[in-house]
């Protein structure tokens, strides 16, 4: 900014007062070059991390790169004095439960804010509850409250088909999917809503609001993982907390998943994670049992192969042949 | 009031300034934001300088990042109320501090009524001084504006 956007009153005001300043300088001055404006924004960091954490998800990752080329190219079009529209960027996270969403969703609002998409990137996650109101003329403030607290941000909508319920024709769901609506096409610049849900019902949940449909332009597919990818997640959870498996216990694991998988609600790396924390438990207990021994780092950090084999899994698969 | 020249009600934050345009009240807003202030927005067709609490239009919005959420609460109340004095305030609410930190017009009527001085004369030719507020000269639901 020039000079003050202020005058005494009374006297005319310089014309520095008279054009608004701009609402963002351009984040990337000059920069000719792909290279250069990943280099001053720092989305090239967030994405190779995004490459290296997260396990799997290639349909994902490639889509999150799209995303990522347009605004880079879009920042090059604007140095340059073309116009760049700013794109729609509502996405809709479609996948089986623990197929990573929420974390992707996380991730999204870095990348996005590093490129200067968003103002703030910060993630406001909510569900059905945090929008729709218990009475009449509860809904509307509630939801907008919460678009107000999104707002420079990312807004998550967890479970987004619960929002809309066909049985019911009072709910007062169509509500707050009608003030989204209008939220989401006539502020665009202000914020990202983020749609996410099981497949299938996120499907009926389209087909019965076609508007939010079409106001969305990336439908994103999680796959669900493989069982490699799977001991993969296991590995770096556990490295996480600062454990590691035992001789014996990465092999007793990938026959845990391999059994695991087969059965009914499994939901991916929600299940891995429960598994590992059930597995610390048994580790836990068992070093508990034996009150004398003095324990070393390495004791206290190895998962077992024991502590696997505990598992209820493998119990019924022992128990069905008998029968 | 009388010896204010332009005929503006002087109360608040850059009161004394021309009006605000939008893009600097989002930059006062992100500053408030930036220190954890809650922002609300009051409005009132009487600006009498003892009328501490106008009316509040929506909630205080707490747990806000971003100035757009305060300015689209803004741009409602301006539009149910063009001719009404619209301010902003922020809360701060800080233990010990608790109370509002920022304070200032937004938008006023396109011809503001002004203040008049009451002299009473009370015993023994004893003067008493009062603020009249012109606006409630007229009944409530014809102030606005003119």
């Amino acid at each position: 900014m020039a000079g003050p956007l202020y005058s005494i009153p009374g006297t005319t005001p310089s014309a520095a007062s008279a054009d608004p300043p701009p609402a963002q300088p351009p984040v990337a001055d000059g920069a000719r070059t792909v290279a250069a404006v990943l280099a001053q924004t720092q989305a090239g960091a967030v994405m190779d991390e995004l490459e290296r954490d997260l396990v799997g998800l290639a349909p994902v990752k490639a889509r999150i790169r799209e995303i990522a080329a347009l605004l880079v190219i879009d920042k090059l079009r604007l140095n340059l004095g073309l116009s760049a529209a700013s794109p729609s960027l509502h996405m809709s996270f479609v996948g089986n439960p623990g197929t990573g969403k929420t974390t992707v969703a996380l991730r999204m609002a870095t990348i996005l804010h590093r490129l200067g998409y968003i103002r703030k990137g910060h993630l406001v996650a909510v569900t059905r509850d945090d929008l729709v109101g218990q009475y009449i003329g509860h809904t509307a403030p509630k939801t907008k409250e919460v678009l107000k607290k999104a707002m420079g941000g990312v807004l998550f909508i967890d479970e987004a088909y619960y929002l809309y319920r066909p049985e019911n024709e009072r709910d007062y769901g169509q509500e707050a999917i009608e003030i989204l609506l209008q939220v989401m096409e006539n502020q665009r610049d202000d914020l990202v809503v983020i749609l996410a849900g099981y497949k299938d019902r996120m499907e009926t949940f389209f087909q019965s609001n076609p508007g939010m449909r079409s106001r969305i332009a990336h439908h994103v597919d999680f796959p669900d993982y493989q069982a490699a990818d799977l001991l993969q997640i296991a590995d770096k959870m556990l490295a996480q907390q600062h454990y590691h498996f035992g001789p014996g216990a990465r092999a007793a694991f990938v026959e845990y998943l391999e059994r695991r998988l087969t059965q009914p609600q499994f939901a991916n790396a929600r299940s891995v994670r429960n598994a590992l924390e059930r597995a610390r438990l048994r580790q836990a207990s068992r070093l508990f049992g034996d009150q004398e021994r003095e324990l070393t780092a390495d004791d206290l950090t190895t998962i077992s192969e024991a502590d696997i084999r505990a598992s209820r899994v493998f119990q019924d698969a022992a128990a069905a042949p008998k029968k | 009031m009388m010896t204010n020249p332009t005929g503006r009600v002087t109360q608040g934050q850059f009161s004394f300034l021309p009006d605000l345009t939008d893009a600097e009240i989002v930059l006062q807003v992100e500053y408030g934001l930036s220190k954890g202030y809650a922002w609300s927005v009051e409005y009132t067709d009487d600006a009498h300088p003892r009328n501490t609490y106008w009316e509040m239009y929506g909630m205080p919005m707490f747990d806000l990042k971003d100035a757009a959420g305060v300015m689209t609460e803004l741009a409602a109340c301006r539009a149910t109320f063009p001719e009404h004095y619209i301010r902003l305030m922020a809360f701060d609410s800080t233990r010990g501090i608790e109370s509002v930190a920022m304070s200032f017009i937004v938008n006023r009527p396109s011809k503001e009524p002004g203040f008049g001085l009451v002299r009473m004369e009370g015993r023994n030719r004893e003067i008493r001084y009062t603020v009249h507020s012109y606006a409630t000269d007229r009944p409530e639901n014809e102030r606005g504006g003119q």
